[in-house]
């Protein structure tokens, strides 16, 4: 890599300071970056670590029901602390990676990130999360703008993320047989005003909802109700792993298999 | 009750205890004062014309000690090839030049346009960055018929076109032919044997270092064969006489044939030594391996199988295009041709046997042998057909196997010389009985139950391991012997050091081989050491590759001992005062045979070293002995192997549920270090037919170029091991070396891929789907594909 410096405030006000300086970058758990910054494909000038932020860590329930994550939780301690909670969460949270990867990898670092085969996007478009930053409240449906792309700013943190608790959720992922990552995996959640489907590692955009999956599901919640539906293969990835028809088909597949998995 | 000492125990490797508790010491681990750094400019084009290399800028940067390109090995030899193949007009196999670092042309992606030595490698790395390359891209070859098509550009220009060589072996054209006429069924499939990168835990590294004081080169490198590398380095590349040149590779992690080769960067470090008067280290980074380490298999193939009316196989006919990549890696020309042609009869009796390889230049890595090498290609075809040709004509392919097998020892096919010996049906009722074959139907009931389709798959397979009789192989092409070595060295108080030219890394050679000489001599086996990896300690040996460690380098051993033992009762006789015929060697103690006389094996040593009371007048002082061995034949280790596979037929996903592995090694000296090398080679033959895939597109650009799209097997992709079995009690001892010995390296890697697509094959025709092939890697989207096509 090349050399930088790097600072770790403990407080967001002096870690948004701090990103205001030149090619300063944000450092959540590093398990995008850190790779990055080894192939020398990013030169920041200042990396600033948001591992000392006590703030921006931890998972509690609000007085609404909501359940919010600090945007510097890591995916271990989601997997452990919103079971009780938000089990379909907890549960997305615990298949992420591996242990190396959820004891390092935050759920701020994943959404800012927005890789277009990561997990969390998914649960957070397919619970109608709220990206909370240090300026703003960002619902996820405004959020997620394609792959690697998000409605952040430059300089912005994500502080937390507020979660609605569905009635039952569900996340069903087919790995991409390298990497782990998602080749297509789907996250659907069942609110009283209807259910929300998301679906990651499919699209070229990104994750995305599948809202005639979502309607379906609304009227009747089992996997039967979208046996018949597909969604088409145009702007799905095609690539080494998987053609674009098998993504779109693992869309349907895998869209039934978290409906069942539902709790 | 197993045995817990001697030949045939399962005695844990001592060598863990270091490699467990970071003790060991790899390459990477040595630092040598002052040493500088190099990094490698590696040509991100598939195929180019280099115009300039302009290193001025770069070589004023902070650390920069010098900066090499390949102007600076002119007149320096290239890497050279170890075995020379004849074309089937009889001519040589073209032979391009392979320069240290390209010069004229880059012709793959990672090909080293330039060397930078700095103090540090990111001072290195960064100067990298500044120099100025003008390298004109050309189109790429990739495709390997299209690189034989007219008016394909050239990988090398001063060659007529891109064919190593048209090479043909076996029953001849006529013979073949006729048989093929008169058949009553033929089974054609065409096929893929992927290309594989071979991705041992350790990367490639390399420090050379320079004695100005004495004129002596040392090269510390992750290598199976340090003498072969000091021989092809000194004598080919560097002219650097043997004497003044020692290589050693110290404890290396893993190497699967891809360390075997003598490689760039260890002449580089060698060479810049010596320019700088510095160390020079190198260290592979695992991008850097993906470009740089010789890749495996890379076959397109087409293989035909004749059978006459009571399904007997009458001939096998197959046509391969063998890919070499953009030069010959060190034994790249020997493994589709010798190492694959002589093993296309497999265990069975076959008449006729054709085999049909065109080797093909193409911009892409050098292809060269990885675990198996030329046999896993042979035995995938050849298994693959046959079950096709069983499902054409619905018979059992268990039977249809069994019915041709050969039976008589030793037999002679149409393309080897003889198979020593073997008992196929042996290892074939092993395979069933612990497959529960009867219980099978029952199995695939219950899968169906849940909405999975459940396969079978069984394949045989025979290898030719123990390479190998040199002048055998010299009549073949290869440019070096293959005998091996060892020096038994028996101290003044009777512990042993044995320098060996095999090379351990991971086999457990440091255990396995004092078990032979404790068994021999009756002594523990904490007595007896083993030296290896030391050009300047070792004898010259050829090191370890084809599974012939114990084969060939054991059998060295055994004979080293014997000359160890017959000088030893000599010592005894007179120790005794009898006659040397009357000296019996048991349990370390030689005595006099019926008679209560004895003398211990350590005053037997002592007197050796302290020669007050010998029989100076007929033997010299001392107990050192040497043997070189060279062996008569091959071994033929042999085996059944099935699995059953469960399909998933909305996702294609496989999942391998039941694994049995029914081998013949002939003896065997630690059962547990070769029910580990199978387990090993098993997994990597299933990373190969369900998960590894080294992949190009059409411009030469390597689209699998890291751990996030090559995958590699996992413990959770293979089978729980309550249904993985590894047996080996099926032995039909080698006949021609002392230990009965055949190898077991590369069995599960060889065995285990036509096993594992077979199964997916009769998975997806149980559930109505008419597929006959899919080519590895069977992963889902291509399982998937193959359902809905």
């Amino acid at each position: 890599m090349y050399s930088f410096d790097m600072v770790r405030p403990t407080s967001v006000a002096d870690a948004v300071s701090a990103l205001g300086q030149d090619e300063a970058q944000a450092l959540g758990g590093g398990q995008t970056l850190i790779p990055t910054l080894k192939q020398r494909l990013a030169m920041p000038s200042v990396l600033v670590s948001l591992s000392g932020i006590d703030e921006l860590k931890g998972v509690c329930r609000e007085d609404n029901g909501d359940l919010s994550i600090g945007g510097g939780t890591t995916h271990a301690t989601v997997a452990a602390e919103a079971a009780a909670h938000y089990p379909g969460l907890a549960s997305l949270a615990g298949g992420i990676g591996d242990p190396a990867v959820r004891n390092r990898g935050t759920i701020g670092g994943s959404l800012a990130n927005n890789d277009p085969s990561a997990c969390y996007p998914a649960a957070a478009l397919g619970s109608g999360a709220t990206i909370v930053t240090n300026t703003r409240e960002i619902a996820a449906d405004d959020y997620f703008q394609g792959m690697f792309t998000t409605a952040l700013e430059e300089g912005e943190i994500i502080t937390s993320v507020r979660f609605p608790v569905p009635e039952a959720a569900g996340y069903a992922k087919f790995e991409q047989p390298a990497s782990r990552f998602a080749l297509t995996a789907v996250y659907v959640a069942k609110y009283a005003d209807g259910v929300r489907v998301a679906v990651t590692g499919a699209s070229e955009n990104g994750v995305f909802r599948w809202t005639e999956a979502e309607q379906a599901l609304s009227s009747n919640f089992s996997p039967d109700a979208v046996a018949g539906l597909s969604v088409p293969a145009d702007g799905m990835i095609s690539d080494l792993h998987g053609t674009a028809a098998y993504r779109a088909h693992l869309v349907g597949v895998m869209t039934k298999r978290a409906v069942a998995a539902a709790s | 009750m197993p045995k817990d000492h001697g030949i045939g125990a399962s005695q844990k490797r001592r060598e863990d205890v270091r490699f467990l508790t970071g003790a060991g010491n790899y390459t990477d681990d040595i630092n040598l004062h002052g040493q500088a750094y190099v990094y490698f400019l590696r040509s991100d084009m598939a195929h180019g014309k280099i115009n300039k290399v302009d290193t001025e800028e770069a070589s004023q940067m902070p650390g920069v000690v010098r900066i090499f390109t390949g102007a600076d090995f002119e007149g320096i030899g290239g890497l050279p090839c170890g075995w020379q193949v004849t074309d089937k007009n009889g001519d040589p196999m073209k032979e391009p030049a392979h320069p240290v670092l390209a010069q004229g042309k880059v012709r793959h992606v990672g090909d080293p346009v330039a060397a930078v030595v700095a103090d540090s490698l990111e001072e290195a790395r960064t100067a990298a960055e500044a120099i100025e390359l003008d390298i004109e891209e050309l189109p790429a070859v990739v495709d390997m018929k299209a690189a034989l098509a007219d008016g394909a550009t050239k990988v090398h220009d001063d060659l007529s076109d891109n064919l190593c060589y048209d090479w043909q072996f076996g029953t001849d054209t006529e013979a073949t032919d006729k048989a093929f006429a008169e058949a009553a069924h033929v089974t054609t499939l065409e096929l893929v044997n992927n290309r594989l990168v071979a991705n041992p835990m350790e990367p490639r590294v390399a420090v050379g270092d320079y004695s100005r004081a004495n004129d002596e080169s040392t090269l510390y490198t992750t290598s199976q064969n340090p003498h072969v590398i000091r021989l092809l380095m000194g004598a080919f590349v560097l002219g650097i006489p043997e004497h003044k040149l020692r290589v050693v590779a110290p404890d290396v992690g893993g190497g699967f044939g891809t360390k075997i080769f003598h490689y760039a960067e260890e002449a580089f470090c060698t060479f810049a030594a010596r320019q700088i008067n510095r160390p020079v280290k190198w260290t592979s980074s695992r991008s850097e391996a993906f470009m740089s380490d010789a890749h495996g298999r890379d076959h397109v193939t087409k293989i035909e199988l004749a059978l006459d009316a009571d399904n007997n196989f009458t001939a096998v006919r197959t046509d391969t295009y063998a890919n070499m990549g953009a030069y010959l890696s060190t034994f790249s020309s020997s493994v589709p041709t010798w190492l694959h042609g002589t093993l296309m009869a497999g265990n069975y009796k076959t008449p006729a046997v054709q085999v049909n390889v065109k080797a093909v230049f193409t911009n892409t890595v050098p292809v060269d042998a990885y675990r198996g090498a030329g046999r896993p290609e042979a035995t995938f075809q050849l298994e693959r057909v046959i079950d096709k040709a069983a499902r054409e004509l619905g018979v059992d392919p268990i039977a249809l196997r069994r019915q041709n097998f050969i039976t008589q020892f030793p037999y002679e096919t149409p393309v080897a010389v003889a198979y020593d010996t073997g008992d196929y049906e042996a290892t074939m009722a092993k395979m069933e009985e612990l497959m529960d074959i009867p219980g099978f139907p029952e199995r695939r009931k219950a899968s169906e139950a849940k909405g999975k389709l459940r396969g079978l798959g069984v394949n045989c397979f025979i290898e030719a391991c123990g390479i190998a009789p040199s002048n055998l192989v010299g009549q073949l092409g290869a440019r070096a012997g293959l005998y091996d070595a060892a020096t038994v060295r028996v101290n003044a108080t009777g512990s042993i050091s044995v320098m060996v030219g095999a090379h351990s890394h991971g086999q457990g050679h440091e255990t396995a081989f004092p078990q032979v000489v404790a068994e021999m001599l009756g002594i523990d086996e904490s007595m007896v050491d083993i030296v290896h990896g030391d050009t300047s300690k070792i004898p010259f040996g050829m090191g370890t590759y084809g599974s012939r460690s114990i084969a060939v380098c054991g059998s060295a051993m055994v004979r080293a001992t014997e000359k160890i033992i017959n000088k030893a009762k000599k010592i005894a006789a007179h120790l005794l005062e009898a006659a040397e015929t009357d000296i019996e060697l048991k349990d370390g103690q030689f005595s006099v045979a019926g008679t209560d006389k004895s003398v211990a094996w350590g005053d037997v040593t002592l007197a050796a070293y302290v020669p007050h009371n010998y029989p100076l007048e007929d033997i010299e002082p001392g107990l050192e002995e040497t043997a070189f061995y060279d062996p008569s034949n091959f071994t033929y280790p042999a085996g059944a192997y099935a699995c059953e596979v469960e399909l998933d037929p909305e996702t294609g996903e496989v999942t391998i549920e039941k694994f049995v592995s029914a081998d013949d090694f002939g003896n065997v000296i630690n059962p547990m270090i070769v029910e580990g090398q199978v387990h090993g080679g098993i997994a990597q033959g299933i990373g190969q037919a369900l998960l590894e895939n080294c992949a190009y597109d059409e411009n030469g650009q390597l689209l699998s170029a890291s751990y996030m799209d090559y995958a590699m097997p996992r413990a959770d992709d293979l089978p729980h091991m309550a249904n993985y079995t590894v047996d080996h009690s099926c032995q039909t001892p080698c006949t021609h070396n002392p230990l009965g010995v055949k190898g077991c390296g590369e069995a599960g890697a060889i065995g285990s891929p036509p096993t594992v697509v077979n199964a997916v094959i009769d998975a997806l025709q149980s559930g109505g789907h008419k597929v006959e092939h899919i080519d590895m890697p069977v992963s889902p989207s291509r399982v998937w594909a193959a359902m809905n096509g």
